[in-house]
């Protein structure tokens, strides 16, 4: 029970470090962004004053250098997205053209192996379950339960609880959902799923180890995380759908059916783009709930997983590359339907 | 409708002809609460996953291995054992949480000020000062929001750990962090993966302050900088808040980035990393995992209930407009 708060000392040093990097770099930043237009302008007074003082014509008062001042402030992001993300992104590419070691140029070979190898086509599979499933069952569960709760009693409390697995990370809620799924061959069992089926006279299974139910489960955490950003965001677009709009149709008499389809769906058309387009994106990218509840194992795999998986523990480089460009060409498709859908949207 | 009062209402129940009767009007009440009873009842089946982890990680070890955690109903018996175990236990196979608990604070607090400051000074550029190329590099920032971080990885650990050569000279020799010093190059890479949006969310902020106000400035002779901070940054509080809780949730639950930037030891693992390794290897330990599990979202818990307010306004600024 001894915990020796002594051996943390040099982590919080390192944090002090950080914090003092950070002082440094953004309070310098700012001091030399207050210094350098004074410097300008007084280079031109002086020029100035020299102008005149020679009887030669005054300089024409240039525009102030703004393009100058731009860069200061675009440093710092500049430079960290062109480390960080750019060149990275184009060397990935050119790691995925090449073996495992990084070595050889192995041309597509990488992506033919992607294609072509069994376990990785049931990795193919598992991706589009999960982006096909995902968006669409958590839009809709976010797009019914927006309706059912708009001006509800509790109407606040009800949607923060629904909220609440957002704050709560992926390994987190990958646990919260392990323990549903437990599993205890003899006696009572622990987890809630279990109990349920034995209560109702079935056996217990263990259910994260049959294939392809136990993808469906992990699937169904993602859509207890995610449901409640669709909700959020639903839930703002119905409530800016003009009020007079909503009582001319009451005067017409529509069913409240009718008023769903024909009032609330168009009014918030695109927000629902949005959402299902972020979790399309957000659903292609995961792997924190495949690695902590099955660790990719009994067919459960996905792209992102497997990407970990080639590159950083079997030191196949070249495969996990090709696996990430894989992923990206999966989300520009996705992304561009979104751009062209706002744009026609600021238009009309 | 420039008459649109409770009256008005009441008379459009006339017009449509069905509603006036009692039992129109019954049912129509019925409708509400039954909607409302039915909204209840899912958000409370939403709520008993971790209710149930948050009972079980109460529960002394032998009573969660056995029974179900909703027995502790009828039979109580609560213990803050596990969480003593979980967090300060010094044998290799309890959790050592609190070690962990302090890696993530310490991974975290830099990995949000950075990208914070960083993207507030870009997009302030971005909206407000006027230079050749600007649209496109917006463009081209956001742009760069669709690179998923998988692309980075590889390249970038071995930014860290070669260095950079170009022709056999070489421009940065390789970091060799060890143990605590780890920490900086996570700071650094989700610093990197954060700037995108970041830019775009609070570009969406600082573009949308009245112009009025910084022409007003400008003429009374103020610089960009000093437009910079004493009129932009205390408008874009808000908008700065909403980015901060986002880059601290996104950091605190990450696993990805740690677990290839931090190394998976003690000295900088966060509380992720070390849950995951837990669930893997000791997945039977349920009194240790639920305590863990617990703790781990704890903080992030409470952030997110105090100040949801400003966490919603920065998604629906994030993900609507666009």
């Amino acid at each position: 029970m001894e915990f020796d708060f002594a051996d943390e000392q040099p982590k919080l040093l390192m944090l002090m470090y950080g914090l003092v990097a950070f002082v440094v770099v953004v309070g310098g930043l700012l001091l030399l962004l207050d210094v350098v237009p004074a410097w300008f302008a007084r280079r031109r007074e002086a020029q100035l004053v020299a102008a005149s003082a020679s009887g030669a014509p005054l300089p024409r008062r240039s525009k102030p250098r703004e393009g100058i001042l731009a860069i200061f402030f675009l440093l710092p992001t500049l430079l960290l997205l062109t480390i960080g993300l750019v060149v990275p992104a184009i060397r990935t590419m050119l790691l995925s053209l090449m073996n495992g070691s990084s070595t050889n140029w192995v041309g597509l070979r990488n992506y033919g192996w992607m294609f072509s190898d069994d376990s990785m086509l049931r990795v193919l599979i598992n991706t589009l379950v999960w982006v096909v499933l995902v968006p669409v069952v958590a839009t809709a569960f976010g797009l019914i339960y927006a309706v059912l709760v708009d001006k509800a009693r509790f109407e606040a409390v009800a949607k923060s609880l629904i909220f609440l697995p957002m704050a709560i990370s992926f390994v987190g809620a990958s646990i919260i959902w392990k323990f549903v799924y437990a599993y205890r061959g003899d006696g009572d069992q622990i987890g809630l799923l279990n109990q349920i089926v034995v209560s109702l006279g079935g056996e217990p299974k263990q259910w994260l180890l049959e294939s392809p139910l136990n993808t469906l489960l992990l699937i169904v955490i993602m859509v207890w995380i995610q449901a409640g950003f669709a909700m959020v965001v639903l839930s703002a677009a119905i409530k800016a759908i003009p009020g007079d709009i909503v009582e001319a149709a009451r005067l017409d008499g529509v069913s409240p059916w009718q008023m769903f389809w024909q009032i609330t769906m168009p009014s918030i058309r695109p927000a629902l783009i949005v959402v299902a387009v972020t979790l399309t994106i957000a659903t292609l990218k995961v792997f924190d709930i495949v690695r902590t509840a099955t660790n990719g194992n009994y067919d459960t795999s996905v792209i992102a997983s497997e990407m970990y998986n080639q590159a950083f523990r079997y030191g196949q480089n070249g495969q996990g590359s090709a696996l990430a460009v894989f992923l990206f060409i999966l989300v520009i498709p996705v992304v561009i339907y979104q751009i062209r859908n706002l744009r026609q949207q600021r238009e009309g | 409708m420039t008459t649109a009062t409770p009256t008005v209402a009441a008379g459009a129940q006339k017009v449509d002809g069905t509603a006036p009767t009692t039992a129109g009007r019954v049912r129509r009440r019925l409708n509400s609460r039954t909607a409302t009873l039915v909204s209840i009842v899912i958000a409370v089946v939403w709520t008993i996953p971790t209710f149930g982890l948050l009972i079980s990680s109460l529960r002394p070890e032998d009573e969660i291995k056995t029974t179900g955690w909703w027995t502790a109903f009828t039979n109580p018996q609560f213990t803050l054992e596990n969480y003593q175990q979980v967090l300060f236990g010094r044998s290799s196979s309890s959790g050592q949480l609190a070690s962990y608990f302090i890696n993530s604070l310490a991974i975290t607090i830099p990995s949000v000020l950075f990208p914070l400051a960083f993207a507030a000074l870009a997009a302030y550029a971005l909206a407000w000062i006027n230079f050749r190329g600007r649209d496109w590099l917006y463009i081209a920032i956001f742009a760069l929001q669709i690179v998923p971080l998988q692309m980075a990885l590889v390249p970038l650990l071995r930014f860290f750990s070669t260095g950079v050569t170009l022709g056999g000279v070489t421009l940065m020799p390789a970091w060799d962090l060890v143990d605590e010093q780890k920490f900086a190059q996570v700071w650094f890479a989700h610093t990197c993966f954060a700037l995108p949006f970041a830019v775009f969310l609070l570009h969406n902020f600082i573009s949308q302050l009245p112009g009025d106000l910084m022409e007003a400035a400008r003429v009374d002779g103020a610089t960009h900088p000093k437009i910079f901070r004493t009129i932009v940054l205390p408008l874009i509080t808000p908008a700065l808040a909403a980015f901060g809780i986002f880059q601290f949730l996104w950091v605190w639950n990450d696993l990805l980035v740690a677990l290839i930037f931090a190394g998976g030891g003690n000295e900088t693992a966060p509380l992720t990393v070390r849950l995951a390794e837990m669930a893997g290897t000791r997945g039977s330990e349920w009194q240790r995992l639920t305590a863990g599990a617990f703790v781990s979202i704890v903080v992030p818990l409470v952030v997110f209930l105090s100040l949801q307010r400003f966490f919603v306004r920065g998604l629906l600024a994030g993900s609507v407009k666009g």
